[in-house]
Protein backbone atom coordinates (compact mmCIF):
# COMPACT_ATOMS: atom_id res chain seq x y z
CA UNK A 1 0.00 0.00 0.00
CA UNK A 2 2.90 2.14 0.85
CA UNK A 3 4.40 0.93 -2.42
CA UNK A 4 1.37 1.96 -4.12
CA UNK A 5 1.00 5.51 -2.64
CA UNK A 6 4.49 6.19 -3.30
CA UNK A 7 3.92 5.23 -7.35
CA UNK A 8 0.93 6.71 -7.69
CA UNK A 9 2.35 10.26 -5.78
CA UNK A 10 5.09 9.96 -8.51
CA UNK A 11 3.16 9.26 -11.42
CA UNK A 12 1.27 12.64 -10.37
CA UNK A 13 4.46 14.31 -9.99
CA UNK A 14 5.35 13.74 -13.73
CA UNK A 15 1.83 14.38 -15.07
CA UNK A 16 1.83 17.84 -14.03
CA UNK A 17 5.69 18.92 -15.12
CA UNK A 18 6.87 18.46 -11.09
CA UNK A 19 9.67 16.42 -12.20
CA UNK A 20 13.56 17.23 -12.32
CA UNK A 21 15.21 16.39 -15.67
CA UNK A 22 17.18 13.42 -14.46
CA UNK A 23 13.96 12.04 -12.34
CA UNK A 24 11.80 12.31 -15.67
CA UNK A 25 14.21 10.65 -18.09
CA UNK A 26 14.65 7.72 -14.92
CA UNK A 27 10.88 7.73 -14.87
CA UNK A 28 10.27 7.59 -18.81
CA UNK A 29 12.74 4.57 -19.15
CA UNK A 30 10.57 2.98 -15.63
CA UNK A 31 6.80 3.75 -18.56
CA UNK A 32 8.55 2.00 -21.23
CA UNK A 33 10.02 -0.89 -19.72
CA UNK A 34 6.73 -1.30 -17.41
CA UNK A 35 3.45 -1.90 -19.15
CA UNK A 36 1.53 -1.65 -15.63
CA UNK A 37 3.13 1.84 -15.02
CA UNK A 38 2.33 3.17 -18.76
CA UNK A 39 -1.18 2.38 -18.22
CA UNK A 40 -1.11 4.00 -14.74
CA UNK A 41 -0.15 7.28 -16.46
CA UNK A 42 -2.69 6.95 -19.23
CA UNK A 43 -5.62 5.99 -16.69
CA UNK A 44 -4.37 8.49 -14.24
CA UNK A 45 -4.29 11.75 -17.27
CA UNK A 46 -7.88 10.94 -18.77
CA UNK A 47 -9.21 10.44 -15.40
CA UNK A 48 -7.27 13.74 -13.91
CA UNK A 49 -8.77 15.27 -16.98
CA UNK A 50 -12.52 14.40 -16.56
CA UNK A 51 -12.28 15.60 -13.00
CA UNK A 52 -10.94 19.19 -14.25
CA UNK A 53 -13.40 19.37 -16.72
CA UNK A 54 -15.98 18.30 -14.52
CA UNK A 55 -14.63 21.29 -12.04
CA UNK A 56 -14.45 23.71 -14.78
CA UNK A 57 -18.41 23.06 -15.82
CA UNK A 58 -19.79 22.95 -12.57
CA UNK A 59 -17.83 26.73 -12.52
CA UNK A 60 -19.41 27.50 -15.87
CA UNK A 61 -22.49 26.59 -14.66
CA UNK A 62 -22.75 28.70 -11.29
CA UNK A 63 -21.86 31.99 -13.59
CA UNK A 64 -24.21 31.28 -15.75
CA UNK A 65 -26.72 30.95 -13.04
CA UNK A 66 -25.42 33.80 -11.19
CA UNK A 67 -25.69 35.91 -14.66
CA UNK A 68 -29.28 34.83 -15.16
CA UNK A 69 -30.68 36.11 -11.88
CA UNK A 70 -28.44 39.00 -12.68
CA UNK A 71 -29.56 39.59 -16.00
CA UNK A 72 -33.65 39.17 -15.19
CA UNK A 73 -33.42 41.53 -11.96
CA UNK A 74 -31.89 43.82 -14.32
CA UNK A 75 -34.50 43.68 -17.13
CA UNK A 76 -31.84 42.83 -19.09
CA UNK A 77 -33.22 39.71 -20.34
CA UNK A 78 -37.30 38.61 -20.56
CA UNK A 79 -36.66 36.11 -18.60
CA UNK A 80 -39.83 36.15 -15.82
CA UNK A 81 -38.50 36.55 -12.11
CA UNK A 82 -38.78 33.32 -10.09
CA UNK A 83 -41.78 33.47 -7.90
CA UNK A 84 -44.29 30.87 -6.81
CA UNK A 85 -43.08 28.47 -9.00
CA UNK A 86 -39.23 28.52 -7.27
CA UNK A 87 -40.72 27.37 -4.01
CA UNK A 88 -42.48 24.16 -5.72
CA UNK A 89 -39.07 23.68 -7.79
CA UNK A 90 -37.88 23.53 -4.18
CA UNK A 91 -39.89 21.82 -2.11
CA UNK A 92 -39.71 19.02 -5.14
CA UNK A 93 -35.98 18.92 -4.87
CA UNK A 94 -36.27 18.69 -1.03
CA UNK A 95 -38.71 15.83 -1.19
CA UNK A 96 -36.33 14.07 -4.25
CA UNK A 97 -33.05 13.92 -1.77
CA UNK A 98 -35.98 12.10 1.26
CA UNK A 99 -37.36 10.17 -1.26
CA UNK A 100 -33.92 8.94 -2.65
CA UNK A 101 -32.76 8.49 0.96
CA UNK A 102 -36.14 6.18 1.30
CA UNK A 103 -35.23 4.29 -1.31
CA UNK A 104 -31.78 4.10 -0.55
CA UNK A 105 -32.78 2.37 2.78
CA UNK A 106 -35.20 0.24 1.23
CA UNK A 107 -33.05 -0.53 -1.29
CA UNK A 108 -30.35 -1.53 1.53
CA UNK A 109 -33.13 -3.57 3.32
CA UNK A 110 -33.74 -5.78 0.58
CA UNK A 111 -30.05 -6.71 -0.52
CA UNK A 112 -29.80 -7.62 2.96
CA UNK A 113 -32.92 -9.65 2.78
CA UNK A 114 -31.70 -11.31 -0.19
CA UNK A 115 -28.28 -11.87 1.32
CA UNK A 116 -30.06 -13.35 4.16
CA UNK A 117 -32.13 -15.51 2.11
CA UNK A 118 -29.45 -16.89 -0.03
CA UNK A 119 -27.36 -17.54 2.63
CA UNK A 120 -30.07 -19.54 4.29
CA UNK A 121 -30.69 -21.08 0.88
CA UNK A 122 -29.14 -25.00 0.22
CA UNK A 123 -26.64 -24.33 -2.73
CA UNK A 124 -27.81 -25.07 -6.39
CA UNK A 125 -25.95 -26.96 -8.79
CA UNK A 126 -23.87 -25.56 -11.81
CA UNK A 127 -26.06 -25.05 -14.55
CA UNK A 128 -26.14 -21.17 -13.94
CA UNK A 129 -28.16 -20.12 -16.97
CA UNK A 130 -31.89 -21.32 -16.96
CA UNK A 131 -33.69 -21.06 -20.11
CA UNK A 132 -37.03 -20.12 -19.52
CA UNK A 133 -38.65 -22.84 -21.53
CA UNK A 134 -42.10 -24.32 -19.04
CA UNK A 135 -43.16 -27.51 -18.82
CA UNK A 136 -46.64 -28.07 -19.65
CA UNK A 137 -48.12 -29.85 -17.12
CA UNK A 138 -50.82 -33.03 -18.58
CA UNK A 139 -53.45 -31.43 -16.24
CA UNK A 140 -53.64 -28.71 -17.81
CA UNK A 141 -53.25 -30.15 -21.38
CA UNK A 142 -56.45 -32.55 -20.23
CA UNK A 143 -57.76 -29.12 -18.90
CA UNK A 144 -57.32 -27.76 -22.90
CA UNK A 145 -58.13 -30.85 -24.13
CA UNK A 146 -61.71 -30.85 -22.58
CA UNK A 147 -62.09 -27.29 -23.23
CA UNK A 148 -61.50 -28.09 -27.17
CA UNK A 149 -63.42 -31.03 -26.96
CA UNK A 150 -66.19 -28.60 -25.78
CA UNK A 151 -65.57 -25.75 -28.01
CA UNK A 152 -65.39 -28.25 -31.13
CA UNK A 153 -68.76 -29.34 -30.08
CA UNK A 154 -70.16 -26.06 -30.02
CA UNK A 155 -68.43 -25.37 -33.16
CA UNK A 156 -70.87 -28.34 -34.72
CA UNK A 157 -73.79 -27.26 -33.05
CA UNK A 158 -72.99 -23.66 -34.37
CA UNK A 159 -72.15 -25.43 -37.92
CA UNK A 160 -69.10 -23.08 -38.56
CA UNK A 161 -67.47 -23.95 -41.76
CA UNK A 162 -67.01 -27.57 -42.75
CA UNK A 163 -63.45 -27.27 -43.62
CA UNK A 164 -62.18 -26.01 -40.48
CA UNK A 165 -63.95 -28.70 -38.76
CA UNK A 166 -62.59 -31.60 -40.82
CA UNK A 167 -59.36 -30.47 -40.53
CA UNK A 168 -59.51 -30.72 -36.56
CA UNK A 169 -60.83 -33.88 -37.07
CA UNK A 170 -57.94 -35.02 -38.93
CA UNK A 171 -55.77 -33.79 -36.93
CA UNK A 172 -54.19 -36.55 -34.40
CA UNK A 173 -54.50 -35.59 -30.96
CA UNK A 174 -51.33 -34.01 -29.79
CA UNK A 175 -49.70 -33.66 -26.02
CA UNK A 176 -48.03 -31.02 -25.81
CA UNK A 177 -45.04 -30.65 -23.24
CA UNK A 178 -42.89 -27.37 -23.37
CA UNK A 179 -43.65 -24.23 -24.35
CA UNK A 180 -42.70 -20.75 -24.21
CA UNK A 181 -44.48 -17.13 -25.62
CA UNK A 182 -44.11 -15.57 -29.40
CA UNK A 183 -45.19 -12.48 -30.63
CA UNK A 184 -46.32 -11.38 -33.83
CA UNK A 185 -44.15 -9.79 -36.06
CA UNK A 186 -46.15 -9.98 -39.46
CA UNK A 187 -50.01 -9.55 -40.15
CA UNK A 188 -49.78 -12.58 -41.86
CA UNK A 189 -49.27 -15.12 -39.52
CA UNK A 190 -44.97 -15.06 -38.76
CA UNK A 191 -43.81 -15.33 -35.17
CA UNK A 192 -40.70 -14.73 -32.91
CA UNK A 193 -39.70 -16.45 -30.24
CA UNK A 194 -36.71 -18.55 -29.01
CA UNK A 195 -35.03 -20.85 -30.77
CA UNK A 196 -34.46 -22.72 -27.76
CA UNK A 197 -38.41 -23.34 -27.24
CA UNK A 198 -38.55 -24.86 -30.34
CA UNK A 199 -35.75 -27.24 -30.12
CA UNK A 200 -36.29 -30.77 -30.76
CA UNK A 201 -39.90 -29.76 -32.05
CA UNK A 202 -42.15 -32.38 -33.74
CA UNK A 203 -45.58 -30.42 -33.47
CA UNK A 204 -45.82 -26.64 -32.98
CA UNK A 205 -48.96 -24.41 -31.94
CA UNK A 206 -49.28 -21.27 -30.54
CA UNK A 207 -52.48 -20.14 -28.48
CA UNK A 208 -53.77 -17.20 -26.89
CA UNK A 209 -55.58 -17.05 -23.55
CA UNK A 210 -58.78 -18.57 -24.08
CA UNK A 211 -58.43 -19.14 -27.81
CA UNK A 212 -58.08 -22.39 -29.81
CA UNK A 213 -54.32 -24.10 -30.77
CA UNK A 214 -53.64 -23.14 -34.30
CA UNK A 215 -50.55 -25.13 -35.75
CA UNK A 216 -47.55 -23.44 -36.66
CA UNK A 217 -44.37 -24.39 -38.29
CA UNK A 218 -40.84 -22.93 -38.30
CA UNK A 219 -39.31 -21.47 -41.07
CA UNK A 220 -36.53 -19.79 -39.70
CA UNK A 221 -34.18 -20.85 -36.83
CA UNK A 222 -30.88 -19.06 -35.47
CA UNK A 223 -29.87 -21.56 -32.53
CA UNK A 224 -26.42 -19.10 -31.85
CA UNK A 225 -28.51 -15.84 -31.36
CA UNK A 226 -31.39 -17.69 -29.84
CA UNK A 227 -34.13 -16.61 -32.54
CA UNK A 228 -36.54 -18.63 -34.39
CA UNK A 229 -39.60 -17.52 -36.54
CA UNK A 230 -42.67 -19.22 -36.71
CA UNK A 231 -45.39 -19.35 -39.01
CA UNK A 232 -49.04 -20.10 -38.28
CA UNK A 233 -50.23 -22.65 -40.93
CA UNK A 234 -53.49 -23.07 -39.65
CA UNK A 235 -56.55 -22.28 -41.22
CA UNK A 236 -58.45 -21.42 -37.99
CA UNK A 237 -56.09 -17.90 -38.13
CA UNK A 238 -57.59 -14.31 -38.47
CA UNK A 239 -55.83 -11.97 -40.27
CA UNK A 240 -55.24 -8.94 -38.12
CA UNK A 241 -55.28 -5.03 -39.81
CA UNK A 242 -52.22 -4.45 -38.09
CA UNK A 243 -49.43 -5.00 -35.46
CA UNK A 244 -50.01 -2.12 -33.27
CA UNK A 245 -46.10 -2.13 -32.15
CA UNK A 246 -43.26 -1.58 -33.91
CA UNK A 247 -39.03 -3.63 -33.11
CA UNK A 248 -36.51 -1.06 -31.95
CA UNK A 249 -33.32 -1.17 -33.67
CA UNK A 250 -31.12 0.61 -31.40
CA UNK A 251 -32.39 -1.27 -28.55
CA UNK A 252 -32.79 0.59 -25.13
CA UNK A 253 -31.06 2.72 -22.95
CA UNK A 254 -29.96 1.50 -18.90
CA UNK A 255 -32.77 1.92 -16.57
CA UNK A 256 -35.02 2.61 -19.20
CA UNK A 257 -38.22 1.17 -17.91
CA UNK A 258 -40.05 -1.96 -19.61
CA UNK A 259 -42.11 -4.35 -19.48
CA UNK A 260 -43.39 -7.76 -20.97
CA UNK A 261 -46.30 -10.32 -21.49
CA UNK A 262 -45.69 -13.36 -21.54
CA UNK A 263 -47.29 -17.15 -20.67
CA UNK A 264 -45.72 -18.43 -17.82
CA UNK A 265 -49.17 -19.88 -17.38
CA UNK A 266 -52.04 -20.78 -19.44
CA UNK A 267 -53.13 -16.83 -19.03
CA UNK A 268 -50.70 -14.15 -20.67
CA UNK A 269 -49.07 -12.46 -17.68
CA UNK A 270 -47.68 -8.62 -17.38
CA UNK A 271 -44.47 -7.88 -15.92
CA UNK A 272 -42.79 -4.75 -15.56
CA UNK A 273 -38.86 -4.25 -14.17
CA UNK A 274 -35.90 -2.21 -16.22
CA UNK A 275 -33.28 -2.52 -18.12
CA UNK A 276 -30.21 -2.75 -15.96
CA UNK A 277 -26.96 -4.03 -18.05
CA UNK A 278 -26.51 -3.21 -21.68
CA UNK A 279 -24.91 -7.01 -21.95
CA UNK A 280 -26.31 -10.20 -21.16
CA UNK A 281 -24.47 -13.24 -19.21
CA UNK A 282 -20.77 -13.12 -19.05
CA UNK A 283 -20.53 -9.76 -21.09
CA UNK A 284 -22.39 -11.77 -23.95
CA UNK A 285 -23.45 -8.79 -26.22
CA UNK A 286 -25.61 -10.33 -28.23
CA UNK A 287 -27.89 -9.81 -25.31
CA UNK A 288 -28.52 -7.46 -22.29
CA UNK A 289 -29.59 -8.01 -18.78
CA UNK A 290 -33.31 -6.78 -17.60
CA UNK A 291 -34.86 -6.95 -14.19
CA UNK A 292 -38.09 -8.26 -14.18
CA UNK A 293 -40.19 -11.24 -12.61
CA UNK A 294 -39.51 -14.13 -15.28
CA UNK A 295 -40.75 -17.65 -14.88
CA UNK A 296 -40.84 -20.76 -16.82
CA UNK A 297 -42.62 -20.26 -19.89
CA UNK A 298 -41.42 -16.75 -20.45
CA UNK A 299 -39.10 -17.72 -22.89
CA UNK A 300 -39.91 -15.71 -26.15
CA UNK A 301 -41.72 -13.12 -24.40
CA UNK A 302 -41.14 -9.45 -25.61
CA UNK A 303 -39.62 -6.81 -23.55
CA UNK A 304 -41.36 -3.17 -24.42
CA UNK A 305 -40.44 0.25 -23.84
CA UNK A 306 -42.89 3.09 -22.86
CA UNK A 307 -44.09 3.80 -26.33
CA UNK A 308 -45.01 0.11 -26.86
CA UNK A 309 -41.62 -0.28 -29.00
CA UNK A 310 -40.02 -3.93 -28.69
CA UNK A 311 -36.44 -3.78 -27.58
CA UNK A 312 -35.62 -7.57 -27.30
CA UNK A 313 -37.00 -10.62 -26.13
CA UNK A 314 -36.74 -12.60 -22.97
CA UNK A 315 -33.99 -15.67 -23.23
CA UNK A 316 -32.41 -16.77 -19.85
CA UNK A 317 -32.42 -16.28 -16.08
CA UNK A 318 -29.12 -16.65 -14.23
CA UNK A 319 -29.92 -19.38 -11.84
CA UNK A 320 -26.98 -18.32 -9.29
CA UNK A 321 -27.54 -14.24 -9.35
CA UNK A 322 -31.61 -13.00 -7.82
CA UNK A 323 -33.18 -11.33 -10.30
CA UNK A 324 -31.08 -11.51 -13.35
CA UNK A 325 -32.67 -12.32 -16.95
CA UNK A 326 -31.77 -11.70 -19.78
CA UNK A 327 -32.88 -10.35 -23.10
CA UNK A 328 -31.81 -10.92 -26.82
CA UNK A 329 -31.37 -7.59 -28.47
CA UNK A 330 -34.21 -6.87 -30.89
CA UNK A 331 -32.00 -5.85 -33.78
CA UNK A 332 -31.73 -9.58 -34.16
CA UNK A 333 -34.91 -9.62 -35.42
CA UNK A 334 -34.98 -7.44 -37.22
CA UNK A 335 -31.58 -9.31 -38.81
CA UNK A 336 -33.37 -12.25 -38.82
CA UNK A 337 -36.12 -11.42 -40.61
CA UNK A 338 -33.64 -9.01 -42.88
CA UNK A 339 -32.39 -13.10 -43.72
CA UNK A 340 -35.36 -14.67 -43.87
CA UNK A 341 -36.88 -11.88 -46.67
CA UNK A 342 -34.42 -12.65 -48.80
CA UNK A 343 -35.43 -15.75 -49.39
CA UNK A 344 -37.95 -15.53 -52.43
CA UNK A 345 -40.56 -17.45 -50.47
CA UNK A 346 -40.92 -14.33 -48.12
CA UNK A 347 -40.42 -11.70 -49.95
CA UNK A 348 -44.03 -10.27 -49.13
CA UNK A 349 -42.97 -10.51 -45.26
CA UNK A 350 -42.61 -6.94 -43.47
CA UNK A 351 -41.25 -5.82 -40.07
CA UNK A 352 -43.52 -3.53 -38.24
CA UNK A 353 -41.22 -0.18 -37.94
CA UNK A 354 -44.23 1.91 -36.52
CA UNK A 355 -45.68 2.23 -32.95
CA UNK A 356 -49.28 3.07 -32.84
CA UNK A 357 -48.96 2.78 -28.92
CA UNK A 358 -46.90 6.18 -28.32
CA UNK A 359 -48.55 8.74 -25.76
CA UNK A 360 -51.08 6.07 -24.76
CA UNK A 361 -51.03 4.51 -20.94
CA UNK A 362 -49.54 1.79 -20.45
CA UNK A 363 -53.16 -0.58 -19.63
CA UNK A 364 -54.37 0.49 -22.88
CA UNK A 365 -50.66 -0.81 -24.38
CA UNK A 366 -50.96 -3.85 -23.26
CA UNK A 367 -54.63 -4.72 -24.11
CA UNK A 368 -53.53 -3.86 -27.70
CA UNK A 369 -50.49 -6.08 -27.19
CA UNK A 370 -51.97 -9.09 -25.80
CA UNK A 371 -53.96 -9.93 -28.67
CA UNK A 372 -50.92 -10.49 -30.77
CA UNK A 373 -49.00 -12.76 -28.18
CA UNK A 374 -49.19 -16.36 -27.88
CA UNK A 375 -48.20 -19.16 -26.18
CA UNK A 376 -45.70 -21.28 -28.26
CA UNK A 377 -46.46 -25.29 -27.22
CA UNK A 378 -44.06 -27.67 -28.51
CA UNK A 379 -44.24 -31.58 -28.46
CA UNK B 1 -8.38 29.43 -33.14
CA UNK B 2 -8.75 30.14 -36.57
CA UNK B 3 -10.90 32.78 -37.79
CA UNK B 4 -13.21 33.14 -41.47
CA UNK B 5 -11.72 36.39 -42.73
CA UNK B 6 -15.59 37.10 -44.41
CA UNK B 7 -16.63 39.55 -41.09
CA UNK B 8 -13.45 40.83 -39.84
CA UNK B 9 -15.35 43.56 -38.05
CA UNK B 10 -17.52 41.71 -35.99
CA UNK B 11 -15.50 38.81 -35.69
CA UNK B 12 -12.63 40.52 -33.45
CA UNK B 13 -15.16 41.31 -31.38
CA UNK B 14 -16.25 38.10 -30.68
CA UNK B 15 -13.60 36.38 -31.09
CA UNK B 16 -12.96 38.43 -27.45
CA UNK B 17 -16.31 37.40 -26.18
CA UNK B 18 -15.08 33.67 -26.88
CA UNK B 19 -11.64 34.02 -25.53
CA UNK B 20 -13.67 35.55 -22.24
CA UNK B 21 -16.10 32.34 -22.15
CA UNK B 22 -13.32 30.44 -22.30
CA UNK B 23 -11.38 31.79 -18.84
CA UNK B 24 -15.27 31.87 -16.96
CA UNK B 25 -15.10 35.29 -17.30
CA UNK B 26 -18.19 37.05 -16.10
CA UNK B 27 -18.68 40.15 -18.15
CA UNK B 28 -18.12 38.56 -21.40
CA UNK B 29 -20.48 35.04 -19.98
CA UNK B 30 -23.15 38.45 -19.42
CA UNK B 31 -22.54 39.77 -22.44
CA UNK B 32 -23.48 36.79 -24.63
CA UNK B 33 -26.11 36.04 -22.11
CA UNK B 34 -27.75 39.27 -22.25
CA UNK B 35 -27.40 39.45 -26.59
CA UNK B 36 -28.46 35.82 -27.46
CA UNK B 37 -30.92 34.88 -24.11
CA UNK B 38 -34.35 36.70 -25.46
CA UNK B 39 -34.21 34.83 -29.31
CA UNK B 40 -33.86 31.42 -27.41
CA UNK B 41 -36.45 32.01 -24.97
CA UNK B 42 -38.99 33.29 -27.58
CA UNK B 43 -37.64 29.74 -29.90
CA UNK B 44 -38.91 27.61 -26.89
CA UNK B 45 -42.31 29.77 -25.44
CA UNK B 46 -43.36 29.42 -29.18
CA UNK B 47 -42.35 25.77 -29.47
CA UNK B 48 -44.67 24.72 -26.22
CA UNK B 49 -41.92 25.05 -23.50
CA UNK B 50 -41.55 27.33 -20.76
CA UNK B 51 -39.15 30.01 -18.89
CA UNK B 52 -37.67 27.30 -17.42
CA UNK B 53 -37.31 25.34 -20.31
CA UNK B 54 -35.47 28.09 -22.44
CA UNK B 55 -33.34 28.56 -19.36
CA UNK B 56 -32.16 25.37 -19.27
CA UNK B 57 -31.85 25.19 -23.37
CA UNK B 58 -29.51 28.38 -23.36
CA UNK B 59 -27.39 27.45 -20.63
CA UNK B 60 -26.79 24.28 -21.83
CA UNK B 61 -26.16 25.91 -25.28
CA UNK B 62 -23.50 28.08 -23.50
CA UNK B 63 -21.92 25.08 -22.06
CA UNK B 64 -21.78 23.53 -25.68
CA UNK B 65 -20.16 26.60 -26.63
CA UNK B 66 -18.08 26.90 -23.71
CA UNK B 67 -16.86 23.13 -24.51
CA UNK B 68 -15.95 24.36 -28.06
CA UNK B 69 -13.93 27.08 -27.62
CA UNK B 70 -11.72 25.29 -24.38
CA UNK B 71 -11.37 22.31 -26.50
CA UNK B 72 -9.09 24.90 -28.57
CA UNK B 73 -10.09 23.61 -32.03
CA UNK B 74 -12.74 25.58 -32.66
CA UNK B 75 -13.42 27.24 -35.63
CA UNK B 76 -15.65 29.98 -36.02
CA UNK B 77 -17.55 30.46 -39.16
CA UNK B 78 -20.49 31.87 -38.42
CA UNK B 79 -21.83 34.67 -35.77
CA UNK B 80 -21.86 33.55 -31.82
CA UNK B 81 -25.86 34.35 -32.56
CA UNK B 82 -26.40 31.83 -35.61
CA UNK B 83 -24.30 28.83 -33.54
CA UNK B 84 -25.99 29.96 -30.25
CA UNK B 85 -29.60 29.41 -31.99
CA UNK B 86 -28.31 26.75 -34.18
CA UNK B 87 -27.85 24.54 -31.34
CA UNK B 88 -30.70 25.84 -29.18
CA UNK B 89 -32.75 24.44 -31.99
CA UNK B 90 -30.73 21.52 -32.16
CA UNK B 91 -31.40 20.58 -28.54
CA UNK B 92 -35.16 21.65 -27.99
CA UNK B 93 -36.01 19.81 -30.81
CA UNK B 94 -34.82 16.40 -29.34
CA UNK B 95 -36.05 17.19 -26.07
CA UNK B 96 -39.64 17.77 -27.91
CA UNK B 97 -38.28 14.45 -29.49
CA UNK B 98 -38.40 12.46 -26.14
CA UNK B 99 -42.28 14.01 -25.37
CA UNK B 100 -42.98 13.05 -28.76
CA UNK B 101 -43.41 16.02 -30.65
CA UNK B 102 -41.63 16.74 -33.35
CA UNK B 103 -42.58 20.34 -35.13
CA UNK B 104 -41.04 23.01 -34.37
CA UNK B 105 -41.99 26.61 -35.83
CA UNK B 106 -38.90 29.36 -36.58
CA UNK B 107 -38.81 32.61 -36.76
CA UNK B 108 -36.53 34.00 -39.85
CA UNK B 109 -33.19 32.98 -37.73
CA UNK B 110 -29.78 32.36 -39.63
CA UNK B 111 -28.62 28.49 -38.68
CA UNK B 112 -25.45 26.30 -39.08
CA UNK B 113 -25.37 22.40 -38.77
CA UNK B 114 -24.56 21.36 -35.54
CA UNK B 115 -25.18 17.99 -34.89
CA UNK B 116 -21.33 17.14 -34.38
CA UNK B 117 -21.11 19.63 -31.65
CA UNK B 118 -24.43 18.17 -29.99
CA UNK B 119 -23.10 14.65 -30.17
CA UNK B 120 -19.89 15.42 -28.71
CA UNK B 121 -21.92 17.34 -25.89
CA UNK B 122 -24.20 15.05 -25.01
CA UNK B 123 -20.77 12.52 -24.65
CA UNK B 124 -18.86 14.98 -22.54
CA UNK B 125 -22.56 15.85 -20.43
CA UNK B 126 -22.42 12.17 -20.13
CA UNK B 127 -19.28 11.81 -18.12
CA UNK B 128 -20.27 15.27 -16.73
CA UNK B 129 -22.84 13.29 -14.92
CA UNK B 130 -20.85 10.10 -13.93
CA UNK B 131 -18.15 12.41 -12.29
CA UNK B 132 -21.09 14.02 -10.71
CA UNK B 133 -22.59 11.29 -9.13
CA UNK B 134 -19.00 9.41 -8.37
CA UNK B 135 -18.39 12.33 -6.32
CA UNK B 136 -21.62 12.55 -4.87
CA UNK B 137 -21.60 8.50 -4.43
CA UNK B 138 -18.30 9.75 -1.67
CA UNK B 139 -19.36 10.97 0.91
CA UNK B 140 -17.58 13.33 3.21
CA UNK B 141 -14.37 13.86 4.16
CA UNK B 142 -13.18 12.57 0.95
CA UNK B 143 -15.62 14.67 -1.78
CA UNK B 144 -13.58 17.66 0.07
CA UNK B 145 -9.90 16.37 0.38
CA UNK B 146 -9.89 15.45 -3.41
CA UNK B 147 -11.59 18.80 -3.79
CA UNK B 148 -8.92 20.00 -2.23
CA UNK B 149 -5.96 18.72 -3.62
CA UNK B 150 -6.90 18.17 -7.30
CA UNK B 151 -8.99 21.19 -8.20
CA UNK B 152 -8.10 23.81 -5.20
CA UNK B 153 -4.52 22.37 -6.13
CA UNK B 154 -3.67 23.10 -2.10
CA UNK B 155 -0.86 21.53 -0.97
CA UNK B 156 -1.09 18.44 1.14
CA UNK B 157 0.48 20.41 4.46
CA UNK B 158 -2.40 22.87 3.85
CA UNK B 159 -4.99 20.24 3.76
CA UNK B 160 -3.31 18.50 6.78
CA UNK B 161 -4.25 21.55 8.76
CA UNK B 162 -7.54 22.42 7.05
CA UNK B 163 -9.06 18.85 7.95
CA UNK B 164 -7.36 18.46 11.10
CA UNK B 165 -4.86 15.36 10.13
CA UNK B 166 -1.90 15.29 12.71
CA UNK B 167 0.64 14.91 9.78
CA UNK B 168 0.83 15.27 5.76
CA UNK B 169 1.26 11.81 5.53
CA UNK B 170 -1.96 10.69 6.88
CA UNK B 171 -3.67 12.82 4.92
CA UNK B 172 -1.82 11.57 2.02
CA UNK B 173 -2.55 8.33 3.00
CA UNK B 174 -6.27 9.30 3.34
CA UNK B 175 -6.37 10.99 0.15
CA UNK B 176 -5.00 7.80 -2.06
CA UNK B 177 -7.83 5.42 -0.44
CA UNK B 178 -10.19 8.21 -1.28
CA UNK B 179 -9.00 8.41 -5.13
CA UNK B 180 -8.89 4.75 -5.45
CA UNK B 181 -12.54 4.73 -4.16
CA UNK B 182 -13.42 7.59 -6.81
CA UNK B 183 -11.42 5.86 -9.42
CA UNK B 184 -13.70 3.29 -8.70
CA UNK B 185 -16.99 4.30 -9.01
CA UNK B 186 -16.61 6.77 -11.86
CA UNK B 187 -15.05 3.82 -14.11
CA UNK B 188 -17.55 1.74 -13.35
CA UNK B 189 -20.33 3.98 -14.82
CA UNK B 190 -17.55 4.57 -17.69
CA UNK B 191 -17.34 0.83 -18.61
CA UNK B 192 -21.17 0.63 -18.47
CA UNK B 193 -21.74 3.48 -20.25
CA UNK B 194 -19.58 2.67 -23.37
CA UNK B 195 -19.86 -0.96 -24.72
Amino acid sequence: MIEDIKILEAVERYISGQMTPDERVYFEGLRKSNPEIDQMVVEHTFFLQQMNRFDEVRKIKSTLNETHIHLAEKGLIKSPRLRGKAKVVYLYNRYKRVASIAATIAGITALTISILVSSITPARQKTEIDYLRGEIKTIKKQNIDIKNETSRQAMEINNVKKDIYSDEKSRPVITYKTGGTGFLVDVKGYIVTNAHVVENAKNIAVQKSGEEDLSAAIVYKDIQRDIAILKITDKAYKTPASIPYAIKRSGGDIAEPIYTLGYPRTDIVYGEGYLSASTGFNGDTLSCQITVPANRGNSGSPILNRNGEIIGILNAKQNTAEGAVFAIHSKYIIDALAELHRDTTYRNLKTPTSSTLKGTDRMQQVKKISNYVYMVKVD
Amino acid sequence: MVLNKGFLKTENNESLLLQGLARNDKRAIETIYKDNYNIVQALVINNNGTAEDAKDIFQETMIVLYEKVQSGTFELNCQIKTFVYSVSRRLWLKRLMLQNRFNLSDGHEEMVSVDDEVEEHERRNSEFSMMEKAMSGLGEPCKSLLEAFYLQKRSMQEIAVGFGYTNAENAKNQKYKCLMRLKKLFFSQYKNESP
